[in-house]
């Protein structure tokens, strides 16, 4: 069974919902049925690959493990040492291997885990959130909940794991949990009609009219792709969203109307939020703090710059180590930076950011850079490249 | 302690207004950013010798100087 890809899962779904939804309205506690509804649908999704499962239930183990040792080790461990940069390592290694393999081979094999994208970043945030003495203590149980999650286990949104145990360990009162649940229940069915009609009318027309190496055909595909890409991925995190919330967790939403955006930051507080957000708390904050603490740079601008740059490679890296993702990680750092640069220095900005004629170009220039992004990430861009050539 | 940090509010936004109105939302004015918000931290730490995390609290919590001076005052208490 394909989560969130075929009929015999919504069955499931809507199945395996109504006792969560029973045990909510009585104020009974979730998470046990949690749990149990998590390893249903992960022995259902790979029931055909009882080999993947292994390797996915041994992945979880090895980091839970690494968190673990590391938890001793910082309670024992007086100095900072190098524990932190390796057990940190160690936790995005499979990741970083299974990237590899798939730009060299074509195939990751036992790396080849659904999932390994998104659960990293949770294991990541726990090894970092460790060091800064944020997490103290950790439960398996909790620990592989978090982690294989149902509803986010494919494509997320990243939760963070204080966030999530504070909701797997509270009771709900009824009325918040029926408020819970009709929005979960509306951003399911939101979810859906983006997701399996409006995403696939839009692939529809991009497929019949977008596929040309001709201009008006290219034309077509740069307006339609990026609407594609956010029905589909806004439409299976509302359903993934939803589903938390009939769990009683309120898993962060990850799209707010990005196409509203004025400027290519707002874009990216509004596109993707958990994993923009998680860079920004786990990489552009520490990278910029140490700059700072070190005293290393001294322009402002620049340091932004560096961590915004950084943020935004490592995120391209992040989607796959093809030459389009990584073009497309530095691309949007370009913009982001030549963004700041705008905000801090350009006095005809500030004069005029507020008006109405300055918003709409503003927001006309945006929507243009931003879908040329999407071109890129598509890989359309250094295909037609390639065939201009 | 307030006014301390009242003071350091003030000169990272570089607008008085933060002591006129300390329950303003100093994202939605955009008078912090992500760096300022590091630099913030940061600042807090040499002040009063409190570590914080970037990732401890969210944005969310941390969005007025009336909040921020909640959670320090809390934290050294």
């Amino acid at each position: 069974m394909q989560l969130y890809g075929e009929n015999i899962f919504f069955i499931c779904l809507v199945a395996a919902l109504i006792p969560a939804f029973i045990l909510g309205y009585f104020e009974k506690p979730l998470k046990p049925y949690g749990m149990a509804a998590t390893v249903f649908f992960v022995v259902a999704a790979m029931k055909d690959k009882p080999q993947a499962l292994v390797y996915l239930l041994g992945f979880v183990l090895l980091e839970y493990l690494l968190a673990r040792i590391y938890l001793k080790a910082m309670s024992l461990e007086k100095k900072p040492g190098i524990t932190y940069p390796a057990v940190l390592v160690l936790t995005i290694l499979p990741l970083t291997l299974n990237k590899i393999l798939l730009a060299v081979n074509g195939t990751a094999g036992i790396l080849a885990l659904i999932g390994i994208s998104y659960m990293t970043f949770k294991a990541a945030q726990i090894i970092i959130e460790i060091h800064d003495g944020l997490i103290k203590e950790l439960r398996a149980d909790e620990y592989f909940y978090l982690m294989l999650f149902f509803p986010a286990l494919l494509s997320g949104p990243i939760d963070r794991s204080r966030r999530f145990q504070e909701d797997i360990r509270r009771r709900i009162p009824r009325e918040e949990y029926l408020e819970m649940a009709s929005a979960g229940i509306y951003k399911i069915l939101l979810g859906m009609v983006y997701k399996i009609a409006i995403a696939a009318i839009i692939n529809l027309v991009m497929d019949t009219f977008g596929s040309d190496h001709t201009l008006s055909s290219i034309a077509i595909y740069y307006y339609t792709y990026g609407f594609y890409l956010f029905f589909d991925f806004a439409g299976y995190s509302l359903m993934a969203v939803g589903t938390g919330y009939l769990l009683g967790v309120r898993v962060p939403d990850n799209f707010n109307k990005p196409f509203v955006s004025k400027d290519i930051q707002e874009f990216w507080n509004r596109w993707h939020i958990t994993l923009s957000h998680w860079l920004r708390d786990y990489v552009f904050s520490r990278v910029t703090m140490n700059l700072m603490r070190k005293r290393l740079v001294k322009d402002k601008l620049v340091m932004a710059s560096i961590g915004l740059m950084t943020n935004m490679f490592l995120m391209g890296c992040w989607h796959g180590l093809t030459s389009y993702y990584i073009i497309y990680g530095l691309y949007h750092g370009v913009l982001l930076v030549l963004f700041e640069i705008i905000r801090k220095k350009s006095k005809f900005y500030k004069k005029h950011k507020k008006e109405k004629w300055f918003t709409a170009v503003s927001w006309l220039v945006t929507m243009h850079l931003v879908l040329f992004g999407f071109y890129i990430f598509s890989g359309r861009f250094t295909e037609d490249i390639a065939y201009l050539l | 302690m307030r006014e301390k940090l009242l003071d350091i509010i003030e000169e990272l936004c570089g607008d008085d207004i933060v002591k006129e109105d300390p329950d303003i939302d100093l994202l939605e004015e955009g008078l912090i950013d992500s760096l300022d918000y590091i630099e913030l931290l940061l600042k807090i730490e040499d002040a009063f010798g409190l570590k914080m995390s970037p990732s401890e609290l969210t944005r969310e919590e941390m969005a007025t100087p009336n909040r921020i001076i909640e959670v320090v005052e809390k934290r050294l208490a």
